[in-house]
């Protein structure tokens, strides 16, 4: 199926990543764990922007935005320096943005994702290091505010902005690439993604080959799917009216789902880029082989590795590759038991009930999973039970193995089935009789009699079988 | 040239507020500085590179290592305009 | 009473009385002053010095009263540049080389008025007033630490810190005749200064004699991991300090003698190497033909980066904010326009202007290239000659009010000083005479770390001289 795009959507992202992972920020000793701490209290006079406070680079920040660029198939550059991005807003306590110019770290890489018609490959034009600006709080909404709140404790945190090249056709595709980024991204234990503000959406977005539009202030995937959506809407609706498209940037409001334009006198901007005095340039090529020999395998390799190695479905080993925890839980569980089974356990089952729950791999053990899959290998319990011990170790904690006793989960015995299957037999001649008759529908009245007798302990089906068995001699 | 229009929209790039009646005079002055300036077409500067910084060091790094930040009430002496722990500034737009 | 005391005379009258007495002295002497040359006093100066008698502190500059220049960030003490946007601004910590002071034993008097953000040649652009010249207080102390010279010259602190980005510290050393050392660029950590142009500037020390600029220098020089541009080298100043220039080589720049230069300037400077002559040394011409540009690229690079580290000063976190406007950027303006004075704001608005899209290949980058050209200009003089003498000012003190309307023959008063911080290298400025009764200063030029060489020369023309002796007649 060709994918044909009737509408000329064409996206671009640029996505800010925080590399919270990082103890410190990028231009100070201020601690990155604030997210739970009181506004002001993560920060010194570097990220504070007082007089006479000057940067230094944090080495580790620069190891991990190679490590990004190498994941992200980049060039990494061999010389670069942070350049003073000028421009006046309030979250920014020295008036200037200390970011990389002409010579991003990382340039002219791509993902691939699985795109409207079949694989797509996505440009990552650049990635580059820069600051995180503080937090504003506007007290109302941001056009009819009363004042502004700033908290500095987000200020100086380090951020890797990747830029794509517009060549996502539809808001689908542009959330599958977020998908992807994030989950290299996390392959690589920069960030943590499930920390507030940890990844940030800007869209550009035109229809019909016209002019972009940006959109700003996206701060979650739903999110940049939902701005998409209604920013496409809009645009077209506006050709349609026999509107022109211009050049602009425009809101998101998340709470209403739409976009709002932010065309002000700031609209010409002038940054003024130069390099910052206070920095002196980074020679980063000759770290760049040790970096990608110590590179993890990255979802696509591993994705096509579990499908050969273990013989899974795509389907399968696509769930099983997106988080690295889950890839190697699965993988620990493959050792023990059947890869295969394993894959539809983990994959299915498991990861559905975590999902249900919006809790991570985390909360489940190797151990219990595979407890859970040899029970019902070995015949003791049914597949469905299985499934209600995994609900039950997440939901009340507990053993697999204890559970199955205090839920008189096993299957009985053979001897004790099929004692039930004779007696049921024997007290029900006429329904023997109607069956053989005839009348297959009074098979189940002496199955419900066997089920009654175990006290629905044994398998149905299995007393099915038996009970036809047993007449049919 | 700096007209005195320019004057203007230079001072919003920088934030400056420069009334109508003043525009004239800074007009006047930054033209004469940026005259003096234009001395610099004079020299031959084909294949000279630029000197950003004058001594040539690379690879300045800190380690990863947490210092210790200030107090919030050190961070908001400086100002009388704060709220719960905020700064508390004009609203943007 | 002024008393004109160096470190060790200084140190003397401790060890005869104690150094809060000493402390006080000064204390008092800067209270009859009439040179405005302190902009506020820490309050807990004598409650320092005390600290040093009870400790019986043994580091280099126990009990030594030092004067600072305000844009020098110090914990707890008003540090405002001398300018209105500052106001009421406190640090919450101290700049490197003031921990370095205060580990070696300094009582911190106060600080100094400066040029408004360090962007002057005659400290009158300040918002607390002009600083007076203590030999004529008719005239201007230099700028733009103007506060820092004017008072050690005048005996109200023994030896003082100041900044130079275009001859900040020299300028006011040669025309209020005391001495001032400009360091090699990454010399001294700029963590606390406050950037005016962060890639030409220094923090340079002042005092009465050559010596007391070594001892300074061995305590604030040295490398600091909080300024990337800090270089880390070791060297001990006051090793220089040797009387003897014997088969000194000395390149004296004709282009440092230009146009407008007042005659006994340049008879005095020649005096000084016929001096240097008879000790032993030698002297030839040397042409460093990119001078004449190197005001202009100076000041676009300057402006340049001033208009950014200046962004910062927008009324949100410190100093003053004017009344609310409609919303913040409304703010930001009306606080800027209130809070720069007009000097400041020309600067910014120039430095805007040259890094705006169009404008800054023609000015910024250009400037930038002028840089290379100006630096060459000093590797090929040195690669013949061990130092460059020349006047360290054209002309000595200029009358107050005389140049404040006019910026551009104010930036001409700085032809001899820029070049050195577009070059990064050393230079010091020593008394050689006067003119018309005022001081004049010989600048001497050093290869970049070479501090100890331009030190030497300058020790051993004061041991032969007596020009850095006479004090202004006319201090109260």
């Amino acid at each position: 199926m060709v994918y044909e795009n009737p509408d000329g959507v064409k996206i671009g992202l640029e996505v800010h990543v925080q590399l919270n992972r990082l103890n410190t920020k990028l231009f100070c000793g201020c601690s990155t764990d604030y997210h739970n701490d009181e506004p002001n209290t993560h920060v010194c006079p570097v990220c504070l922007g007082l007089p006479g406070s000057l940067p230094v680079i944090n080495e580790r920040a620069v190891e991990f935005a190679i490590k990004i660029g190498l994941a992200l198939n980049c060039e990494i550059v061999g010389q670069t320096q942070f350049h003073r991005k000028n421009y006046y807003y309030p979250d920014l306590p020295k008036g200037f943005q200390t970011t990389q110019y002409d010579y991003p770290i990382a340039s002219r890489g791509k993902i691939v994702i699985e795109g409207e018609d079949g694989e797509r490959i996505i440009r990552v034009t650049r990635a580059h290091m820069e600051e995180d600006p503080g937090r504003l709080q506007h007290i109302g909404t941001i056009e009819k505010s009363k004042g502004t709140l700033i908290n500095y404790n987000r200020s100086g945190m380090t951020l890797i902005e990747i830029v794509s090249e517009p060549d996502m056709r539809s808001p689908k595709e542009a959330r599958r690439y977020l998908d992807k980024l994030r989950s290299i991204l996390d392959y690589l234990d920069v960030f943590n993604g499930d920390l507030e503000g940890a990844m940030r959406v800007d869209a550009n977005v035109s229809v019909f080959n016209g002019e972009r539009v940006e959109v700003k202030n996206i701060s979650s995937f739903k999110g940049a799917e939902r701005a998409l959506l209604y920013e496409i809407m809009r645009q077209k609706n506006h050709v349609r009216r026999g509107g022109k498209i211009v050049l602009e940037t425009r809101h998101f409001d998340e709470a209403r789902g739409v976009t709002i334009s932010m065309r002000t006198k700031e609209e010409e901007h002038d940054y003024r880029y130069f390099p910052e005095p206070d920095l002196v340039p980074m020679r980063v090529a000759d770290r760049v082989p040790g970096i990608l020999k110590a590179l993890p395998e990255l979802p696509d390799a591993k994705r096509e590795r579990f499908i050969s190695q273990y013989g899974i479905a795509d389907m399968h080993a696509r769930a099983l590759t997106t988080e690295i925890r889950v890839a190697n839980f699965y993988e620990e569980v493959a050792s023990q038991v059947d890869p295969k089974t394993a894959a539809v356990w983990v994959a299915d089952i498991l990861k559905g009930e975590l999902n249900y729950r919006d809790i991570g791999i985390d909360a489940f053990t190797v151990e219990d999973i595979v407890t859970v899959i040899g029970l019902v290998k070995e015949d003791k319990i049914t597949e469905q039970s299985g499934v209600q011990i995994i609900r039950t170790v997440l939901d009340e904690g507990g053993r697999p193995q204890d559970i199955v006793v205090s839920k008189g989960l096993l299957k009985v015995e053979d001897d004790i089935v099929a004692k039930a299957v004779e007696e049921a037999v024997a007290e029900s001649p006429e329904a023997v009789a109607d069956y053989l008759a005839g009348k297959e529908k009074s098979l189940n009245f002496i199955v419900g009699k066997v089920m009654q007798k175990t006290k629905g302990r044994a398998d149905a089906r299995e007393a099915r079988e038996r009970v036809l068995a047993r007449i049919s001699k | 040239m700096i007209t005195k229009e320019k004057v203007g929209h230079i001072g919003w790039l920088a934030r400056i507020e420069i009334e109508e009646k003043e525009s004239d005079a800074y007009a006047e002055k930054l033209n004469s500085v940026l005259d003096y300036f234009g001395q610099l077409d004079e020299v031959d500067t084909q294949g000279v590179a630029p000197t950003y910084h004058v001594m040539d060091i690379v690879n300045v790094f800190r380690k990863d290592e947490v210092r210790e930040s200030m107090p919030q009430d050190v961070v908001l002496a400086n100002t009388g305009h704060k709220q719960e722990g905020n700064f508390k500034a004009p609203r943007i737009m | 009473m002024a008393s004109w005391k160096d470190i060790s005379g200084v140190k003397q009258q401790i060890a005869a009385s104690s150094a809060e007495e000493v402390t006080a002295s000064y204390l008092e002497t800067i209270e009859e002053s009439r040179i405005n040359g302190f902009v506020a006093i820490w309050d807990k100066a004598l409650k320092a010095a005390r600290e040093i008698d009870a400790g019986g502190h043994k580091g280099p500059l126990a009990g030594v009263p030092v004067a600072i220049k305000d844009n020098i960030s110090t914990k707890g003490l008003s540090t405002t540049c001398s300018s209105k946007i500052l106001q009421g601004y406190v640090p919450p910590y101290d700049a490197h080389v003031i921990e370095k002071l205060k580990a070696a034993g300094a009582v911190i008097l106060g600080k100094t008025n400066m040029d408004e953000f360090a962007m002057g040649t005659s400290t009158e652009s300040s918002h607390y007033g002009p600083t007076l010249n203590p030999w004529d207080t008719e005239r201007v102390p230099g700028g733009s630490s103007g506060g820092s010279a004017a008072v050690v010259a005048a005996g109200e602190a023994p030896v003082s810190l100041g900044s130079d980005t275009g001859g900040s510290v020299r300028c006011p050393a040669a025309f209020c005749g005391v001495v001032g050392l400009k360091p090699t660029y990454g010399v001294v950590s700029r963590f606390g200064l406050i950037s005016y142009a962060n890639s030409l500037e220094q923090i340079g020390p002042m005092a009465t004699t050559v010596t007391d600029i070594a001892t300074l220098m061995d305590v604030i020089g040295g490398y600091d991991s909080r300024d990337s541009t800090s270089i880390n080298r070791k060297n001990t100043y006051s090793d220089a300090l040797k009387d003897d220039v014997k088969g000194l080589k000395i390149g004296v720049p004709e282009e440092y003698f230009g146009e407008g230069i007042d005659k006994n300037v340049e008879k005095a400077v020649w005096d000084a190497i016929g001096k240097y002559e008879e000790m032993g040394a030698s002297w030839k011409k040397v042409s460093m033909p990119h001078t004449r540009y190197a005001l202009a690229s100076y000041y676009i690079i300057a402006m340049s980066e001033a208009s950014s580290n200046l962004a910062r000063f927008d009324g949100t976190r410190y100093g003053l904010r004017a009344e609310e406007g409609e919303n913040w950027h409304t703010m930001a303006s009306k606080t800027r326009a209130e809070g720069f004075g007009a000097e400041v704001k020309r600067r910014i608005l120039l430095g805007t202007y040259a890094l705006s899209a169009g404008y800054h290949d023609k000015y910024y980058l250009k400037a930038l290239k002028v840089r290379t050209l100006v630096k060459q200009d000093f590797d090929r003089a040195f690669t013949d000659v061990d130092v460059l003498m020349a006047p360290t000012m054209p002309t000595p003190a200029f009358k107050i009010g005389e140049k404040i309307d006019d910026p551009l023959s104010l930036y001409l008063a700085d032809v001899n000083t820029v070049p050195i911080n577009l070059a990064g290298v050393p230079s010091i400025s020593v008394p050689c005479g006067f003119s018309g009764g005022m001081p004049v200063g010989l600048q001497i030029m050093g290869k970049p770390f070479d501090e100890n060489t331009i030190l030497r020369a300058a020790y051993s023309f004061e041991q032969n001289t007596g020009h850095h002796k006479v004090r202004p007649g006319e201090v109260a």
